[in-house]
């Protein structure tokens, strides 16, 4: 925890951004095992590739596609010090009503968590009562947040998409194409590591019921190894193993997965995202109805990513070839 | 004793910190860095209350009785990946004001701005100046 502290302290202190984006990188891994210590195996496992993995590549394309240092502060900081400093106490005193950690009776556990825990094996038949929360109880949730993603990536798209039609005809540099001659080690070593990388994505993608694992992390692991293969290939190898249209209709198909499981158990007699209906048996049904809807996560997730990634990494390109 | 809350200091002290940031620089990269370190701030604030002394993680097993609440881990589960895809939006935007402007400091975009529309005024004719 003060590793935390001290992490943040320096990123606000160092002016070298790619410093800044390293250090990023290890508070996003050092607060992901802080959250297996507190016992959310899944939300660690989520944090790992999202914080210490994605989020880091992309603010370091950002970055070689702005600049690297930030320019001394012309602010007052002493305002914006006095203004930090008063909401903090504020905040330090609302903390002396909080129930201490850790403590069973504090009301959060009390009123809805213990139904989950004793009856989601009952009603849902899935171990991983994270996984049965997320895909079945509050399936309508998560159906919000898969569409908000598929927002956010049409919205990267709307703003980065350069005229790839053109591009496409005459031989495009990829961004690494000096590189991807020289490391061999590197070359070799992600070849052999990508199918590995690949096979451990699908395992969290169906394994979710019974460990920590789901449509959301094996989405962005998959997408981790897609990229990967972008940095050590370069982007134009990489656009023709997956094409960028393609990757975006697939996106869209992940959240028409999700909401058609939705409209059929509709059909079948059920309420929206009711699984019950979905088979004979409403164990069967939860359990096909879940492995659909994390099925459509995934595939969206993981499409979003790499379109985002692919987006970032051809404006790159794009901004190479104006000014030359 | 005093402990028991040393999980939520934190939390306000990565908070601020975040915000400070957000607040006292120029640079649109670091504003975004430090909205981060606000999120996660938040992310460990829900996390810790979700624990119970004495309990695992929840996934059911035989002989055992405590679990930690499954609830908040559900909630910031989702709000990490919705975290990154939005965290991407910014940094798009990021991207085209760079393109825009030249520049993704924050005081270096108003001077342009306010440069080009004293220009403006200047070439208008209905301005009041003439």
């Amino acid at each position: 925890m003060a590793l935390l502290v001290v992490i943040a302290i320096e990123i606000a202190r160092l002016k070298d951004l790619f410093a800044v984006v390293m250090l990023t990188g290890i508070y996003g891994l050092i607060s992901a095992s802080f959250f297996v210590v507190m016992d959310a195996v899944d939300v660690a496992f989520t944090e790992a590739s999202v914080g210490a993995g994605i989020s880091t590549l992309l603010m370091l394309v950002v970055i070689s596609l702005t600049q690297r240092s930030e320019h001394p502060v012309r602010h007052r900081p002493v305002v914006a010090l006095l203004v930090v400093m008063f909401t903090g106490s504020m905040l330090i005193y609302g903390t002396f009503d909080m129930p201490y950690i850790g403590e069973g009776d504090a009301p959060i556990h009390i009123h809805i968590a213990p139904r989950y825990l004793k009856d989601s094996m009952q009603e849902v038949g899935v171990v991983n009562v994270v996984t049965a929360v997320l895909a079945s109880y509050r399936a309508f949730d998560t159906f919000g947040e898969l569409v908000v993603i598929f927002t956010a990536g049409v919205g990267v798209s709307a703003l980065l998409m350069t005229a790839g039609r053109r591009d496409d005809k005459k031989p495009v540099g990829s961004i690494n194409d000096s590189m991807h001659k020289q490391h061999l080690v590197l070359r070799i070593v992600s070849k052999i590591m990508l199918p590995f990388i690949m096979l451990f994505a699908l395992y969290v993608q169906f394994h979710g019921d019974y460990g920590p694992g789901g449509g959301f992390q094996a989405g962005v692991i998959f997408a981790a190894a897609i990229i990967l293969y972008t940095l050590i290939f370069g982007l134009t190898s990489a656009r023709r193993v997956i094409n960028q249209t393609t990757s975006q209709l697939v996106a869209a198909f992940g959240v028409l997965l999700y909401g058609s499981v939705g409209l059929v158990s509709l059909l079948n007699g059920g309420n929206f995202l009711d699984y019950n209906v979905l088979a004979s048996n409403p164990i069967s049904g939860q359990h096909l109805g879940i492995l659909l809807i994390e099925l459509g996560v995934g595939i969206t997730v993981a499409s979003v990513m790499i379109t985002i990634f692919f987006n970032f990494a051809g404006r790159q390109v794009f901004q190479k070839n104006k000014d030359t | 004793m005093l402990m028991g809350l040393f999980n939520n200091w934190v939390v306000v002290v990565l908070m601020m910190i975040g915000l400070y940031i957000v607040i006292a620089h120029g640079n649109l990269i670091k504003k975004i860095v430090g909205l981060t370190i606000f999120q996660t701030s938040v992310f460990i604030f829900y996390i810790s209350m979700a624990k119970v002394d004495g309990g695992t993680a929840p996934i059911l097993m035989a002989n055992v009785t405590k679990y930690a609440n499954p609830l908040p881990h559900v909630l910031i589960l989702t709000a990490i990946v919705v975290g990154i895809a939005t965290m991407a939006l910014a940094l798009a935007l990021t991207v085209r004001i760079k393109e825009a402007y030249n520049s993704i400091e924050e005081e270096s975009i108003q001077e342009q701005n306010t440069k080009q529309a004293s220009e403006l005024d200047e070439l208008d004719p209905r301005s009041d100046k003439y």
